[in-house]
């Protein structure tokens, strides 16, 4: 308990720093709002319930395109791993796409299906697809062989083999490129909210933005960075306790 | 004998780097030919009637747009302005990044300070903070720059903890018992044993910044390939926004090899520069 005060006691002192800075106008108040007014309107916020609402909807966009990634992506990954020609086939496109920035696909998108739900979705579909892909791939790629021989010779069918062997080695990687993609699911949606939506996180940031409320504007920012957090330590949970079995 | 040897050596070598040179050359053959069917996919999908010049212009349309845009010069100056961003933005934090990663491990107040705020930044998607960057900076060059900062910063900061405090206690002994002062220390020792670590830190900083700037230049306008690009999809001109996609992806393509050319030329002395040991 102590040793976690010391730990995290620098973070009191940010915290208080942001408080006292613009109370004796070091700073001016409209463009750093003390920590205490922000926390008042982010529970005003909260009450309203136009950050649940708002909220929910930006994490249903993201959740539903990551999934689809970690769908499509795992699968053919895999896939790409354990049948050459599909690797032939798709490798070389993988190693043209991968570098290019991801945030290029807004735009894209934008176009496709215009600014509603179903672009963003494609958005974070795209942006987290390659990420996935490789992690898998580059998991079932080093699969020991003596476990896919030993398994085949207990009996195990071709796509047995693929489901009980292959995708659990290449889980850890896996694990790996969904973190990356979850990371990038949160910049991706948000860059894409702010440019464009009609409800979400990141419509509610431009929302108070131009309207010049800036402790609402700071309440939801600082909503968004602590979901990213949260999401991000509880996937390291999660990808922990599935992997238990390996340590 | 010792001159047997050395002829044995001699050939082995040349023809490990004779078997480097092939494998190279298939490797690059491969992503040509990977280039090349790509651009034909392209071509001809666009022209099969599946989809409308709209949703995928023809590539030939598309070089003939970024053709007229680099001889009316229009090209240049976004790539330039870029370019200048990514960049200022990418030494920026390369320089914070591995000055404060020395610091925090040579020092414990201030390692102690920094561990819980960096850890509590890493996973926050720090694009968000732009609407407050944009308050404080403004619209400008200057808030770009500082979002690709807070971004690109800490991959080489962590990348530059983990190498300097990785670094073999006999080397740091070894130098402090001939009478290495703690800069020299730091120059002469833990800097050069840990380039490769923080050089593979830049390696994912620098597409980071990249990817920053054309986010940052898509939301705030002000010039540049972003810029570009968001504009295109709003006055709904589809093939400069496909040109916009080719040149970030080529100006991107470019700046990573650069850097990749620019590590093995700093690690000649590495062993992971050698080349690899066929048989």
């Amino acid at each position: 308990m102590r040793h976690a005060i010391i730990h995290y006691f620098p973070l009191l002192i940010v915290a208080l720093l942001w408080e006292i800075t613009p109370r004796l106008g070091i700073v001016s108040a409209n463009i750093l709002p003390p920590l205490s007014a922000v926390a008042v309107s982010w529970a005003q916020l909260l009450g309203e319930g136009e950050l649940v609402s708002n909220g929910l909807a930006s994490l249903i966009r993201a959740g539903a395109g990551l999934a689809f990634a970690i769908l499509f992506g795992g699968t053919l990954g895999i896939l790409m791993a354990w049948w050459r020609p599909l690797n032939a086939a798709l490798g070389p496109l993988v190693q043209i796409f991968y570098p290019i920035p991801k945030s290029a696909l807004i735009p894209v998108t934008a176009i496709w299906l215009g600014f509603g739900d179903a672009s963003k979705i494609l958005l974070v579909f795209m942006g987290c697809l390659l990420p996935i892909m490789l992690g898998a791939f580059n998991g079932a790629r080093s699969t020991e062989s003596a476990l896919v021989w030993s398994a085949r010779s207990m009996g195990a069918s071709k796509f047995g083999v693929l489901r009980d062997v292959v995708a659990q080695s290449a889980l850890p990687e896996l694990l790996n490129g969904i973190r990356t993609a979850l990371a990038l699911s949160f910049v991706l949606l948000v860059a894409g909210e702010l440019i464009s939506a009609s409800n979400g996180l990141g419509y509610l940031i431009g929302l108070y933005g131009s309207a010049g409320a800036n402790d609402a504007m700071y309440a939801v920012i600082v909503s968004v960075a602590a979901l990213g957090f949260l999401f991000d330590r509880l996937f390291q949970t999660f990808s922990q306790r599935v992997l238990a079995w390996q340590q | 004998m010792a001159t047997i040897e050395n002829v044995k050596n001699g050939s082995r070598r040349a023809q490990g780097t004779r078997n480097a040179t092939i494998l190279r050359a298939a490797a690059v053959g491969q992503s040509w030919i990977g280039l090349v069917s790509l651009a034909l996919v392209w071509e001809l999908f666009a022209r099969s009637g599946l989809v409308t010049p709209f949703q995928l212009p023809t590539l030939t349309s598309v070089l003939q747009t970024i053709y007229a845009s680099a001889l009316s010069g229009e090209l240049w100056q976004s790539v330039q302005l870029t370019l200048y961003r990514t960049m200022s933005g990418f030494l920026i934090a390369s320089t914070l990044g591995i000055a404060l990663g020395v610091l925090m491990a040579r020092n414990r107040t201030i390692r102690w300070f920094f561990d819980p705020l960096i850890s509590i930044m890493f996973p926050v998607p720090k694009i968000v903070f732009l609407p407050i960057v944009i308050l404080w900076l403004g619209f400008g060059d200057a808030t770009k720059i500082f979002m690709i900062v807070i971004d690109a910063f800490l991959p080489v900061l962590t990348a530059t903890i983990a190498a300097t405090s990785t670094v073999q206690r006999d080397l740091v002994w070894s130098a402090k018992s001939m009478g290495a002062s703690r800069t020299e220390l730091v120059r002469e020792v833990l800097l050069p044993a840990s380039t490769p670590q923080i050089l593979t830190g830049l390696q994912v900083a620098l597409p980071l910044s990249l990817i920053i700037c054309i986010v940052t230049e898509m939301l705030t306008a002000g010039g540049g390939l972003g810029a570009d690009m968001i504009n295109a999809s709003r006055f709904s001109n589809s093939r400069a926004l496909f040109a916009g996609i080719v040149e970030v992806a080529v100006v991107g393509f470019v700046l990573i090899k650069l850097l990749a050319v620019a590590r093995k030329h700093l690690l000649r002395w590495h062993p992971e520069t050698a080349p690899p040991a066929t048989v």
